[in-house]
């Protein structure tokens, strides 16, 4: 308890600095959001008036903690940019909860792949006698480590959408108008995302099983006549499952993070795109809670994976 | 039967660093060499030649402005790698200062710099990098400043832990004892001791900042043209990957071969030492 | 057809070339005096919306709605707040004016059917078009024009949304039909700033408006960085138009994917097309390049050193290579120029690019550099904002052509918005290479080098050309005016005030099943006139 207690301290900590380091960040960047939407025609009269009505003729101390009460409340802002309609601007919450499914069904299909391929593969391999096959394993896991997302990107879309036709590089299908075909397009950036890691994990659990069978309970519960298949699933794979698992956990947090490089590859409308383009434009209330946002998911799947680690090891102690 | 295993390891593992080794001595002397000569200008333009595909004449082809691909390359791997080493070597010094000092004292201290270093943790690095850009512009030097704050808290951490480690061991009590002086302590008794785990960390750092600089290029906010770099090239080619695919795969496959060939050596330099 | 067809009849031409030749301002003139291809097409296209069967027109949705791609998002739904040349080519179909550019550059009537303009340039007095609708249903009346022109000027709340239209100083309805505009100055070319849209009296201020207008279609709806669904308003007051049922403007990400959507058949239609990816969709698509509006220059800051020196920024002007620019960057379809004026506006444009030529004179630019003092050249930040592949691919091009004469000049990529805080607003900078988008007045880019002018970001100085810039501006003869334009133009290119480089083309890639496409010489999109093939 005391222990989640100080994470839980600690998060907090990291948001609150990570929102003003942020805030900060966006007072000394060149170029503020009354420029960008007002362009090069500007009227004197124009840009003073959109920076009342934005809020900007307030000292930044005022604006960061108004900000910053409306957050607490619940109250995540409108947008600088994004209109809704004539009059009125995107509320941020909604703009994010469009974008967002995106980006989460990205990661889910990601770690599908990830699980659904890196697990057999590890068993195959730890299990494999072959010295050619481990070879091979070997170098191909290594080589997969090595390619960056964003090549890895390139090539997929040159494989798969340009050779073989399999989709159209850059046809996003919205989910809101067709899901199954939203699936269907982010199944490649998905595995773009997914074969280093695949790599990583096949890897991981390989030398966690090979660990394993040099450990004593399995040369006894081979005496005690446990069939091999036996040994492997019930005791070696279910043992050396527990740190894999961590290992996804901080898995999860980089593809979140990482998002934010395929999504430009691909063209999705995720939420790094989100964040990359409001960056440039300067959109604060939209940058400032996407950071906030992918921040805490972060934080809070170490924490997880923290307390995974605990529960599964307790020899652990409160460090 | 364990004796077996562990000798096919270390087969492999010699021939892990035999790879490495040949891989990473070729990008190394391909990139070094380009930052000084190349076969053709790196910037020099040919109408006649646009989107020349590989020939013996242009071993990689031409991009759209008739310029050598491998010329390019060769240039951008060496300034690649350059980025990637002054990169890891600040983040190293300030890593091993600042871990050297919080672990060894701890205090007040330690615990301000472990909260900093776990909020910039939390923070994923290419976004921190990104804001740091953004602040300071775009250009090479900017990348190495700000890649080289990001990778910092990674070194102080594993700096960290091992001075805590040593700080109490009995050698380390005698040498206090003695009369040895703080500094002598933190960087003749206990440094050259934590050598083998900080190298282990500086050749991870390495690769993660190939690939930051050239993600970063990719996205446009890294090396200027019309000097090469490889990240700006993929993105450039990404517009004429029907019409010239091997000007993406030419830079590309560049940025593979310097990660696999040291992720390779650090492999086998692993396996070897076990 | 219960409202009469006046399309042919009541079509106004704003003609410069019919201005020239009569002292008469304004009023909407037969459009006949039109070249006979205008007038043929016309005939074309409502004899085709005639005789396409209704059960065709109105077939499956997929098969009359059409997907854009288009290159930035949209920066405000409101047609008097939309500041980006983007938005206002997509607002085109769903806002009108009083009056609208047509395909030639000449304005039409839209809203209006007629204005006249006094002698002395004061008095501006609009006749509403019978019957025109918002897309609400309801007829437009002289109250919503009034509110409209009122709200952009400024009279509404003291703050003008539109910096030419603050002049206005009365917006007075004359009676149901008849509304009367008087403003401050004369100025021959603030007709053109009536393409100001007119939306319902009150829908400015009105919380959750959705945007109504007169246009061609009609609002659906936005999604943030995905695009803008609008679809036919069946009311639209000229008749037969438009055709397509439903048309996306869809937001792509980059260049690169739109090559690859296109090729992919996500999106139907695509502008601003590089000469590569021309080249690769000349088989599968139309591919049509027409003049831009748009003037790309290498701009030189004339206040800071060493390009305070006249005869530094002359040599630079001799070193560029503009044809390889065009020939690398533009695929040779650019049109080349030297001054502030675009090619398209006839009457006013001077050919001058003869003067520093425009291949690279090396010897011509070394001499000049030697005798400014500068005989091993110096060193050149040109600043390119970076989200334009355009700019920045022309920089490489810059960079080399200046390399020949020793000027070793380095690019720095800025965001768009770093370029206008420092660069354009800010004035730091050595040189920088951008586009600035023109309006069909051709004052337009003239008026920015004035001295004092706000504008004026390369700090050009110059008493001559303040005074000349006056003059012209007090004139109404417009042949007058015409050559006070080509002396401004001259004084430009002989003070070297800055390095144009070209006009781009404008490279469209239409999917082959679509015809009807209009190019404009402005940053528009016009979908009215778009429809299938019949097969």
């Amino acid at each position: 308890m005391k222990y989640i207690g100080k994470k839980l301290i600690t998060l907090i900590m990291t948001l609150f600095l990570v929102s003003v380091a942020a805030f900060l960040a966006f007072q000394i960047i060149p170029g503020d959001v009354v420029t960008s939407i007002l362009g090069t025609e500007a009227t004197p009269e124009r840009e003073e008036q959109l920076r009342q009505e934005l809020g900007l003729d307030k000292p930044p101390v005022v604006r960061y903690f108004a900000w910053a009460a409306d957050v607490l409340r619940g109250d995540l802002g409108v947008s600088y940019r994004y209109s809704k309609n004539m009059n009125e601007m995107m509320p941020v919450a909604e703009l994010i909860g469009d974008k967002l499914p995106v980006t989460l069904w990205l990661a889910a299909v990601s770690m599908l792949l990830i699980i659904g391929v890196s697990i057999p593969l590890g068993v195959l391999w730890a299990r494999s006698s072959n010295h050619f096959l481990d070879g091979l394993l070997g170098v191909i896991t290594q080589a997969s480590m090595a390619v960056p997302s964003f090549f890895l990107g390139i090539l997929v879309t040159y494989l798969f959408g340009i050779l073989l036709k399999l989709f159209a590089p850059g046809g996003y299908i919205s989910y809101q108008e067709n899901f199954s075909g939203f699936l269907g397009y982010l199944f490649f950036p998905a595995m773009s995302i997914a074969v280093p890691k695949i790599a990583m994990t096949a890897r991981f659990l390989r030398n966690s099983m090979l660990t394993e069978l040099r450990a004593d309970y399995v040369r006894t519960a081979y005496s005690k006549g446990a069939t091999k298949r036996r040994v492997m699933y019930r005791h070696v794979l279910r043992n050396a499952m527990m740190p894999v698992v961590t290992f996804l956990g901080m898995i999860i947090a980089e593809i979140v993070a990482g998002s934010i490089v395929i999504e430009q590859v691909f063209s999705l409308p995720g939420i790094g795109r989100l964040l990359i383009s409001s960056i440039s434009t300067r959109d604060f209330p939209v940058v400032e809670i996407l950071i906030l946002y992918i921040t805490f998911v972060v934080i809070f799947v170490y924490f997880l994976v923290d307390i995974l680690y605990r529960v599964i090891d307790p020899r652990i102690s409160e460090a | 039967m364990k004796r077996i295993r562990s000798f096919n390891e270390s087969i492999s593992g010699n021939k892990y660093l035999a790879a490495g080794l040949i891989m990473t001595g070729l990008a190394l002397v391909i990139g070094i060499l380009g930052l000084f000569w190349t076969p053709y200008s790196t910037t020099a333009m040919s109408a006649a030649e646009k989107f020349a595909p590989p020939s013996i004449r242009h071993l990689f082809g031409t991009d759209n402005f008739g310029r050598d691909i491998f010329s390019r390359v060769m240039k951008g791997m060496g300034t690649t790698i350059g980025i990637s080493a002054l990169v890891v070597f600040f983040s190293g010094t300030a890593g091993i200062l600042l871990g050297a000092i919080t672990g060894y004292f701890g205090g007040l201290l330690d615990e301000a710099v472990m909260r900093l270093t776990d909020a910039v943790n939390g923070f994923p690095s290419i976004l921190m990098a990104l804001v740091i850009i953004s602040i300071l512009g775009n250009g090479k030097h900017n990348v190495i400043i700000s890649l080289g704050i990001v990778f910092i808290p990674s070194f102080v951490r594993i700096v960290r832990s091992e001075f805590i480690r040593l700080r109490d061991a009995d050698y380390i009590r005698r040498a206090r004892l003695m009369g040895v002086g703080r500094l002598r302590i933190l960087f003749v008794h206990i440094l050259p001791n934590i050598f083998s785990v900080f190298w282990v960390s500086v050749m991870i750092g390495f690769n993660n900042a190939i690939l930051a600089e050239s993600g970063m290029s990719y996205l446009g906010i890294g090396v200027q043209p019309p000097d090469a770099s490889l990240g700006k090239m993929l993105s450039d080619a990404q517009g004429y990957l029907q019409s010239a695919p091997w000007y993406a795969l030419a830079p590309g496959l560049a940025i593979v071969w310097i990660v696999l060939g040291f992720s390779l050596f650090s492999e086998g330099v692993r396996r070897c030492g076990e | 057809m219960k409202t009469g067809f006046h399309w042919k009849k009541k079509l106004c031409g704003f003609l410069f070339t019919a201005l020239l030749a009569t002292a008469v301002l304004g009023g909407c003139a037969d459009g006949t005096g039109e070249s006979s291809g205008d007038d043929s097409s016309m005939e074309s296209m409502t004899e085709s919306g005639a005789s396409v069967p209704e059960e065709v027109q109105n077939g499956s949705d997929q098969g009359n709605s059409v997907v854009v791609g288009i290159q930035q998002d949209i920066d405000s739904l409101d047609p008097h707040k939309a500041t980006a040349a983007g938005t206002k080519e997509i607002l085109f179909n769903i806002f009108e004016g009083l009056v609208k550019p047509d395909e030639n550059g000449n304005l039409i009537c839209a809203v209006a059917s007629d204005y006249t303009i006094s002698e002395d340039g004061l008095v501006y007095t609009f006749i509403l078009r019978d019957n025109v609708k918002f897309h609400n249903g309801n007829v437009v009346t002289a109250e919503d024009v009034k509110y409209s022109l009122e709200r952009v000027s400024g009279l509404l709340d003291g703050t003008p949304l539109m910096s030419t239209m603050s002049t206005i100083q009365a917006v007075d309805i004359i009676d149901e039909k008849t509304v009367q505009v008087t403003v401050g100055s004369a100025n021959t070319e603030l007709i053109y700033s009536f393409v100001a849209a007119i939306i319902p009296s009150g829908s400015g201020e009105e919380a959750a408006a959705e945007p109504v207008g007169t246009g061609p279609f009609s609002y659906v709806s936005y999604t943030p960085q995905e695009g803008i669904v609008v679809e036919k308003n069946p009311e639209y007051w000229q008749d037969g138009l438009p055709y397509l049922d439903q048309v996306t403007f869809k937001i792509v990400n980059s260049p690169d994917t739109a090559l690859l959507e296109l090729q992919g058949g996500s999106i139907d239609i695509y502008a601003y097309l590089t000469d590569s990816q021309a080249q690769a969709l000349q088989d599968t698509f139309q591919v049509i390049a027409s003049p831009s509006n748009v003037v790309q220059a290498l701009f030189l800051n004339n206040a800071v050193e060493p390009l305070n020196d006249v005869r530094v920024r002359q040599a630079i002007l001799y070193a560029l290579d503009k044809d390889a620019v065009n020939d690398f960057v533009g695929g040779g379809s650019g049109a080349l120029i030297s001054s502030a004026m675009l090619p398209t506006l006839q009457d006013f444009y001077v050919d001058l690019n003869d003067v520093y030529g425009t291949g690279a004179n090396v010897e011509k630019a070394k001499e000049l550099l030697t005798e400014a003092g500068f005989p091993d050249g110096f060193d050149l930040e040109i600043a390119i904002p970076s989200n334009y592949e355009f700019h920045m691919q022309t920089g490489e091009v810059v960079v080399e052509s200046l390399k020949a004469v020793g000027i070793n000049a380095t690019i720095q990529a800025v965001e768009w918005n770093t370029w206008l805080d420092e660069i354009y607003n800010g004035r730091q900078y050595q040189a920088t290479i951008s586009g600035i988008t023109c309006d069909m007045t051709p004052g337009y880019l003239l008026n920015r080098f004035q001295t004092d002018s706000k504008k004026n970001f390369i700090n050009f100085q110059s008493e001559e050309y303040d005074e000349i810039y006056q003059k012209a501006q007090a004139t109404l003869d417009l042949k007058e005016k015409a050559e006070y334009y080509a002396e401004l133009q001259k004084i430009l290119v002989d003070q070297a005030g800055t390095a144009f480089l070209q006009v781009p083309a404008n490279t469209t890639a239409i999917s082959k099943k679509l015809e009807g496409y209009r190019f404009y010489p402005v940053y528009v999109q016009d979908m009215s006139t778009v429809r299938f093939v019949e097969e």
